[in-house]
């Protein structure tokens, strides 16, 4: 599987390491170009190296997101910090290169939830918290 | 009509000042504190504080009853969601979004944010119309239709100089639709006569464009 990230902040950087250990093909894009680091820590070799590749570019340009190989992906994770953004690149990923999977991190509650009615796979780390904050609580209580 | 603006910069601002000299019922959103605080001492309650990109702040500006949403934060892709989930999901009729990034144009147009506006955009034409060594200006495309309405300058030894508009041969297509001379315009027929220095409005289907702009450019450029 052929797995395009945009947006390699913690969370990005971590599922872009996790696919390439488990063998898939990883393609990276993130507007700073220091966001290799994240990608290589804690790693004995350079990303490169290791098989995933990394482009620098903003979400929103489309020549930055052919340059990452969108048009070949299988799956799209956006994981920007920002969830407008997010949301706009993952519509973009499905409707114009009709991308067979893709993923949205969205920490709104709300747009999560309403984006997803609308078809969209999002993952909101927000509810997720909240809902384990909640059984927590409830462990205890108990 | 109760209109929501998102953004309350230059444009958003001068929009809502306008919007409200009109009689039109207005709320503003701005998400940065101190534009606020700028902002509330002339518009007063009609200024809200919050990011309009949240949900809970549209709907707090009463978004289910209004009219007509206009997002012009400096953010392009605010601007869409704000548009989308707008239009979408609380079924505002009329929305209308800000492009600051001519390139993402294309985005607005996908995603079914329509009209956008790009100040950018417009400020190009407003110089290609002011500039005339540009010698061609589009004035209109029309990509649905698949149309373009261009404007042309009339160079003196062309091949267009001094003929009538059939004998300029214009491929299929294409049609000559006005004819500005001496700061006043008509519609040419047939056998109007066609002079130097006239600006020629023709409606085009799309890629005629090179072979009707040779017809009017200077004998010199036309070998070249």
């Amino acid at each position: 599987m052929f797995v395009l990230i945009v947006g390699a902040g913690r969370v990005g950087s971590a599922i872009a390491k996790t696919m390439l250990t488990d063998g898939h093909e990883v393609s990276v894009l993130d507007e700073d170009p220091e966001a290799i680091a994240l990608l290589e820590r804690g790693q004995d070799r350079g990303w490169e190296d290791l098989g995933g590749s990394f482009t620098v570019g903003t979400a929103l340009e489309i020549d930055a997101l052919l340059e990452a190989g969108i048009e070949r992906a299988d799956a799209f994770v956006a994981s920007t910090d920002g969830d407008n953004t997010n949301l706009v690149i993952a519509q973009i990923a499905q409707r114009r290169f009709d991308v067979e999977r893709v993923v949205v991190r969205v920490l709104d509650p709300l747009r999560a939830a309403w984006y997803r009615q609308q078809g969209l796979l999002t993952v909101c780390p927000t509810q997720v918290a909240i809902e384990m904050l909640e059984s927590a609580v409830r462990e205890e209580v108990a | 009509m109760y209109v929501i603006v998102v953004g309350a910069g230059k444009v958003g601002w001068n929009l809502a000042r306008e919007l409200i000299d009109k009689g039109h019922e207005l709320t503003v959103i701005e998400s940065s504190q101190r534009r606020y605080g700028t902002v509330e001492e002339e518009l007063e309650h009609a200024v809200q504080y919050g990011d309009g990109s949240e949900l809970w702040v549209l709907e707090r500006a009463g978004i289910e009853r209004a009219d007509m949403v206009i997002a012009v934060t400096g953010d392009d892709e605010d601007n869409i969601l704000i548009c989308q989930v707008a239009r979408d999901k609380y079924g505002v009729e009329r929305v209308i979004a800000r492009c600051n990034n001519p390139r993402n144009l294309d985005h607005f147009e996908l995603l079914g944010v329509k009209p956008a506006v790009s100040a950018t955009d417009l400020i190009l034409r407003l110089i290609e119309h002011e500039v005339p060594k540009y010698g061609l200006i589009h004035l209109l495309d029309l990509p649905q239709e698949r149309l373009e309405i261009i404007e042309l300058e009339v160079a003196s030894g062309s091949a267009a100089e001094g003929k009538t508009v059939q004998e300029l041969g214009l491929p299929d297509g294409s049609l000559v639709i006005s004819v500005l001379r001496d700061g006043s315009g008509f519609v040419p027929r047939a056998d109007s006569g066609i002079e130097a220095g006239d600006e020629v409005l023709l409606v085009l289907d799309v890629g005629l464009e090179d072979d009707v702009t040779r017809r009017f450019a200077p004998a010199a450029s036309e070998a070249a």
